[in-house]
């Protein structure tokens, strides 16, 4: 009975731990569906995300609700701005151009937020801190269920999104023809900016909603790679995917820290990716695709 | 004022155009040669490790400048090729034999890994590699019974015919060979069918593959071939670093790499070398500067990597044919004298090219 308690604690912690990948990884797909670019910085904007939202809760002493929401607003403007002014440039350049121009990216957020809030750990106080609930005889933390109903709400949030509102359907027209969008009379670079917004703040969210299990640091957006897991399993490109993949890369490591020696917890992930890309590399959700000449 | 007349076929891909070519790299190898009885030790060992760096460079060239293809887990192959070799010299296996073995043993690697990931978009391979790079780092950390774990090892002094290569100096020698040598082939590669098929690939797969090129296999292979490069300079910087550990074997090592080819200035075996130049020299430039910089900037933890991914964007977004283009921009001045106009280096207009299957 305990042993079946333990293995559900460990579920529930890997998911907890594989919704913040599947977060991040979202933030991929969204950019990868319109624009065919991969974001290699966006761990390094869920850092700054984090930060944003510390220094509004820790510094401003707004509430926890209004700060998160304010520091969501600002990380998604702030990713509008990036692609107008930035990525909107290399267009056209070959696509492994992007890969570095966004890994070059991440390397001066990381520098820039090293200089504006330091090199220390930082956290700040949240509703669910140091909070459990005892389900059935189960203690589980109530920081790590809100990370799983959070991203719960924002799934229900993107997908009203995305199905009912205007803006939401040119986006879905701009990620499938970029052409016949345009030719529809859709703003196409606005849209393309607009989803980088997006996915700067469901950064952000995954930010926040990480603060309470492991603290705010300058090198938080290594968890990144792990979402690269998460992407690749979900097939690059389906975003129910990328939240299932994130889902299953949690459990895993989880079960991988519970079970192996000391250190492999850490590779999991990679191993994962790795042995995705050589018996399914295109992904558990593919489209079946082909090419017209 | 020169003007090529191009009377064979033979010329157009001759390794050196024109006998000025022939002049000024002679004049540039009597140079490198005698450099050691001329400058000091700091500055021949700096130079030594701007060869091995080109070494790599020259690989990675050949992957993300010649066939489109990137990977940000070269680090990994050096620091594959550099455990190989000291591993193999701790042994007692002979120098001449633990380098090629290094090199190709790192190729093989390389053909295991990119095999599977290069059926998917380039995209793919950047993410496994750093992923592989990531486990191999690890690997080199925990495997104690040969790499020694974090401590690491220090690395056994090589001979070569009972010479022992000792010193800034002899290390200088040997990479130049090697240096020389990986050229060679990468010039030789690139005007055979197999280096327009990597050309090919990069500028349309879907051309390429109506062609009749197999794209699996060229892919695969000049990936192959960028990890062996990489995996020599490894065995080299074993040498240079005289002592491994595994720490120095990280991403960054990795970005590093790829800031030579970009910096340098993609599809140009030059660009490799000069990219090669500004990477060992950037630190040496922080290091002079630190204390001068205001608000104490010189001493943040963060700085070089940040300069490091600084002047990739920079050379991305404004001079996407890197140092090497500056320099024939330059060439081309003088060349043209006085007749530069504003429009002669304009770039042309160029729209996304979909990868998508669709």
């Amino acid at each position: 009975m305990e042993d079946a308690a333990r293995i559900l604690q460990l579920v529930v912690n890997g998911a907890a731990s594989g919704c913040i990948y599947g977060l991040i990884a979202l933030g991929f797909v969204l950019i990868y569906k319109a624009t065919e670019m991969v974001n290699f910085a966006q761990g390094d904007i869920m850092m700054l995300g984090g930060f944003v939202a510390f220094s509004l809760i820790a510094h401003f002493h707004l509430p926890y609700w209004v700060g998160g929401l304010l520091a969501i607003l600002i990380t998604a403007a702030f990713g509008y701005v990036l692609d107008a002014v930035v990525i909107r440039r290399v267009i056209g350049q070959p696509q492994f151009a992007v890969v570095m121009l966004t890994l070059g990216l991440g390397f001066i957020f990381r520098a820039a937020a090293g200089i504006t809030w330091g090199y220390d750990s930082v956290g700040f106080d949240t509703p669910f801190t140091n909070k459990t609930v005892n389900l059935g005889g189960m203690v589980l933390g109530e920081d790590n269920l809100s990370i799983i109903v959070g991203t719960v709400l924002l799934c229900v949030v993107l997908y009203v999104f995305f199905s009912k509102t205007r803006v939401g359907v040119a986006m879905q027209a701009a990620s499938q023809n970029q052409l016949a969008a345009y030719y529809m009379g859709i703003p196409v670079r606005t849209i393309f900016s607009l989803i980088w917004a997006i996915s700067a703040g469901v950064a952000c969210l995954a930010g926040i909603l990480l603060s309470p299990v492991s603290m705010i640091d300058v090198n938080m957006g290594g968890l990144a790679i792990k979402a690269f897991a998460a992407a690749v399993i979900g097939g690059f490109g389906s975003i129910p995917g990328s939240l299932v993949g994130g889902v299953i890369v949690g459990i895993v490591e989880q079960f991988a820290g519970y079970k192996l020696p000391a250190g492999f917890q850490e590779v999991t992930s990679n191993v994962v990716l790795l042995l995705m890309l050589f018996i399914r590399p295109q992904g558990l959700f593919a489209e079946r695709m082909g090419k017209r000449v | 004022m020169r003007t090529l007349f191009r009377t064979q076929y033979r010329q157009d891909i001759a390794l050196w155009k024109h006998n000025g070519d022939r002049f000024w790299y002679g004049l540039l190898a009597v140079l490198v040669f005698i450099a050691p009885m001329v400058l000091g030790e700091f500055y021949i060992g700096e130079m030594g490790a701007v060869y091995i760096f080109a070494i790599a460079g020259v690989g990675l060239m050949l992957l993300v400048g010649y066939t489109g293809l990137i990977s940000l887990g070269h680090a990994a192959f050096l620091g594959i090729g550099a455990y190989v070799n000291a591993v193999l010299l701790k042994m007692g296996v002979p120098f001449l034999i633990t380098l090629p073995v290094a090199g190709l043993f790192t190729a093989l690697c390389g053909a295991a890994i990119g095999r599977p990931t290069l059926r998917m978009s380039g995209l793919y391979l950047a993410i496994a590699t750093l992923a592989f790079g990531s486990i191999v780092g690890t690997v080199f950390q925990k495997w104690e019974s040969v790499t020694g774990g974090f401590d690491g090892f220090a690395v056994p002094t090589p001979e070569i015919f009972g010479f022992p290569i000792e010193g800034a100096t002899g290390i200088y020698y040997v990479s130049l060979v090697v240096l020389l040598f990986v050229l060679w082939v990468s010039a030789n590669l690139l005007r055979s069918p197999a280096g327009r098929a990597m050309v090919a690939i990069r500028d349309s797969e879907v051309s390429a593959q109506s062609m009749g090129i197999h794209l699996a296999r060229y892919k695969t292979m000049a990936f192959a071939i960028s990890a062996g490069m990489t995996g020599l300079a490894g065995a080299l910087f074993a040498h240079y670093v005289r002592y491994l550990a595994p720490d120095a074997f990280d991403v960054l090592l990795s970005v590093q790499f790829v800031t030579i080819v970009f910096v340098g200035g993609l599809g140009s075996l030059r660009g490799a070398i000069l990219g090669a130049m500004f990477v060992r020299l950037l630190p040496q430039f922080i290091a002079v500067v630190r204390d001068d910089l205001p608000f104490g900037i010189g001493r943040l933890p963060g700085l070089e990597p940040s300069l490091f991914g600084l002047s990739l964007v920079l050379v991305i977004l404004f001079q996407p044919a890197g140092l090497n283009g500056m320099w024939l921009k330059a060439k081309v001045w003088f060349q043209a004298f006085p007749f530069k106009r504003q429009t002669s280096f304009r770039r042309q207009k160029s729209y996304a090219k979909s990868e998508r299957l669709r």
